[in-house]
């Protein structure tokens, strides 16, 4: 089994959620905050609640989805913002603008709504990243299979998610060191297809694991 | 000053078995660089409240990781502490007539509490309004000055208020339960959920015996559906409401109440509350109201495991911790989208929200015929709680704010 010559190198994140002045009462003014915002903040609802909502594996992609649903009972415009699949996006300006559009063209398309006032104000918070080096690293195969087992839920998206806006690409720190660093392709490419969306991070990961071991008796 | 000497210890890897030992073992990475660096946690009170429960477990989990914690409790006469009541009330939205007298004696308090306290921690967290003031023991801006607030600021007496804001506002930032309770400052706002010990009394796992023979000191049916509101006899409570909720189901399901909590014996209103909910319920002998001692975590326990269905139909709530209890239980939960609720309350995905009587009584109705939808609600109400609720979760926050800082720094 190859050797790669960069190792992985796993971390650990925790974020702190910091409060921000803006909230809103309106679908008018959820429109302004998207477009005011800071990009921790779409950060925070989008890509961070996934991470902490894993479990729910329907009817839950962001915190917009979710409080247009239960606050202003929108359910057309809650599953449009629901529908904005967070793998297609490299860069939180991308994702700012989407969610800014499908919520403005809303608006116009239903101005009687715009104003409604919801039944809970949305507030908007940012996610503060802290990264640490977990002190352990993976060279081979086997090496990264059981540095993946190890890690913690928030530490597992941060590679396996949130690293697609790090790297500007497609793809997760996971699939881009296993093609590059130890040419599985294949490999690589079924890890990236893994739906976060229809998976909890558990499943998730049982799912990667049992793709590595495929991979291990493949080469055997 | 009194430094506490924490009681209670449980172990950090015994977390293990409920989060993952990889959970554990990154709270080691993250400590590692904040070691050598002093934390000094100071509250009013080293026992009773939520504080100083959370505070009990807390302080002792951070020094397994190694880092150089303490905890010290401000001291206060009785007049102290009558003012301070008083400012938490205010705080609260409830009526305060400010008296000057009151602001000294803060001040004077505040004062002593300086002179006795070696107040020079590298990170320094100050606990609700009582030691607000202490922030005037900082020297040339020296350390990181954190305000940890507890309570509800939504909609506070501005006297009582605009008093606090001028400590408050010369911290380096300031932490509340929910955004909802938060105020418009100029220092940063973090967000830090209060959390649940699922290794406490109140939440580990019981034996069916146990909760077995404390359905039957009580007079439980344990082969009838149980519905339960685990609160103090409070009007916010609304558990005259939880009863005609309950009468409404009761016409299509054979099932009991529970109503326990304490607070009546030492609360002249709490014993008000508690005979009108004692009248409320005449007649009926499927209604059982339990006025528990203060402190009974087993009791609350097994009768939060023993339901069926857990209610809390608050009319007003803070965050509401005890949805948490129930949700780790994997508990069908009915509740107020009110306070911190609809947090933990997902609707429709950790447990069902209400807002009144009727929908109320219409949502347990819909669980108790629909025992597998209320499983899932269970069951993901539960991994709600495991990954946004645990006292594990709560030392990650305070683990990334001390990182945050000093990198900042």
């Amino acid at each position: 089994m190859r050797t790669a010559e960069i190792p992985f190198e796993f971390f650990t994140v925790a974020y702190l959620t910091r409060i921000g002045n803006q909230a809103a009462r309106t679908l008018a003014e959820l429109a302004k905050g998207l477009e005011q915002c800071s990009d921790a903040s779409i950060f925070h609802h989008t890509f961070q609640t996934l991470g902490t909502h894993h479990f729910l594996t329907e009817g839950f992609s962001n915190d917009f989805a979710q409080w247009v649903l239960a606050s202003t009972n929108r359910g057309e415009l809650a599953e449009r913002l629901a529908a904005l699949d967070l793998r297609d996006y490299v860069s939180l300006a991308e994702l700012r603008s989407d969610l800014r559009r499908v919520v403005s063209d809303y608006c116009a398309a239903h101005p009687q709504f715009a104003d409604q006032m919801a039944l809970e104000r949305f507030y908007f918070c940012e996610s503060v990243e802290v990264t640490v080096p977990l002190g352990y690293t993976a060279k081979s195969l086997e090496e990264f299979r059981s540095g993946l087992e190890r890690l913690s839920h928030a530490s597992f998206c941060f590679h396996f998610l949130s690293s697609r806006l790090r790297l500007q690409l497609r793809t997760n720190d996971f699939s881009l060191w296993l093609a590059n660093s130890l040419g599985l392709e294949t490999l690589a490419s079924s890890i990236n297809r893994i739906d976060v969306y229809t998976n909890t991070l558990e499943s998730a990961r049982a799912k990667m694991l049992r793709l590595i071991d495929r991979e291990r008796r493949r080469k055997a | 000053m009194t430094e506490v000497q924490t009681a209670g210890r449980v172990r950090l890897d015994a977390y293990a078995a409920v989060i993952g030992a990889g959970e554990i073992e990154e709270l080691r990475s993250l400590a590692r660089p904040l070691r050598g660096k002093e934390i000094q946690m100071v509250n009013s009170t080293a026992v009773g409240g939520g504080v100083a429960e959370i505070l009990n477990r807390l302080v002792p989990l951070a020094e397994e990781l190694e880092l150089a914690i303490r905890w010290d409790v401000m001291m206060g006469g009785e007049d102290f502490f009558e003012v301070t009541k008083s400012f938490h009330n205010a705080l609260h939205g409830s009526a305060y007539q400010a008296r000057p007298e009151d602001m000294e004696i803060f001040l004077a308090y505040s004062e002593r509490n300086r002179a006795r306290l070696t107040l020079d921690a590298e990170f320094a967290v100050i606990h609700d309004p009582q030691p607000a003031a202490l922030i005037d023991a900082r020297k040339d801006h020296a350390g990181h000055w954190i305000w940890r607030c507890h309570i509800d600021l939504s909609q506070p007496n501005p006297t009582v208020w605009k008093f606090l804001e001028g400590f408050v506002s010369r911290y380096d930032g300031a932490i509340f339960s929910s955004p909802e309770f938060s105020r418009q400052l100029l220092i940063p706002q973090y967000l830090f959920h209060p959390a649940i010990d699922p290794l406490s009394e109140k939440n580990r796992d019981l034996e069916a015996d146990f909760i077995a023979g404390v359905l039957a000191r009580f007079q439980i049916d344990p082969g009838r559906p149980l519905l339960a509101q685990i609160s103090r006899f409070d009007r916010l409570k609304d558990p005259v409401g939880v009863i005609r909720a309950y009468q409404s189901v009761k016409r299509y399901f054979d099932c009991q109440l529970v109503l326990a909590g304490g607070g009546a014996a030492d609360d002249p209103e709490g014993a008000v509350v508690l005979n009108e909910v004692r009248h409320e319920a005449h007649g009926d002998p499927d209604i059982h109201v339990l006025e528990l001692p203060a402190w009974s975590p087993l009791e609350i326990n097994a009768l939060q495991r023993a339901s069926t269905v857990v209610i809390q139909k608050s009319l007003r709530e803070g965050f509401g911790l005890t949805v948490a209890e129930a949700l780790w239980k994997k508990k069908p939960v009915v509740a107020s989208a009110v306070g911190g609720i609809p947090i933990q309350v997902i609707h429709k995905h950790t447990g069902l929200l209400a807002h009144s009587v009727e929908g109320t009584a219409y949502q347990i109705r819909f669980l108790l015929s629909h025992p597998e939808i209320a499983a899932r609600l269970g069951e993901q109400g539960h991994q709600h709680v495991k990954e946004n609720f645990l006292i594990t979760h709560n030392l990650r926050n305070y683990l990334a704010l001390f990182l945050a800082l000093d990198r900042a720094a």
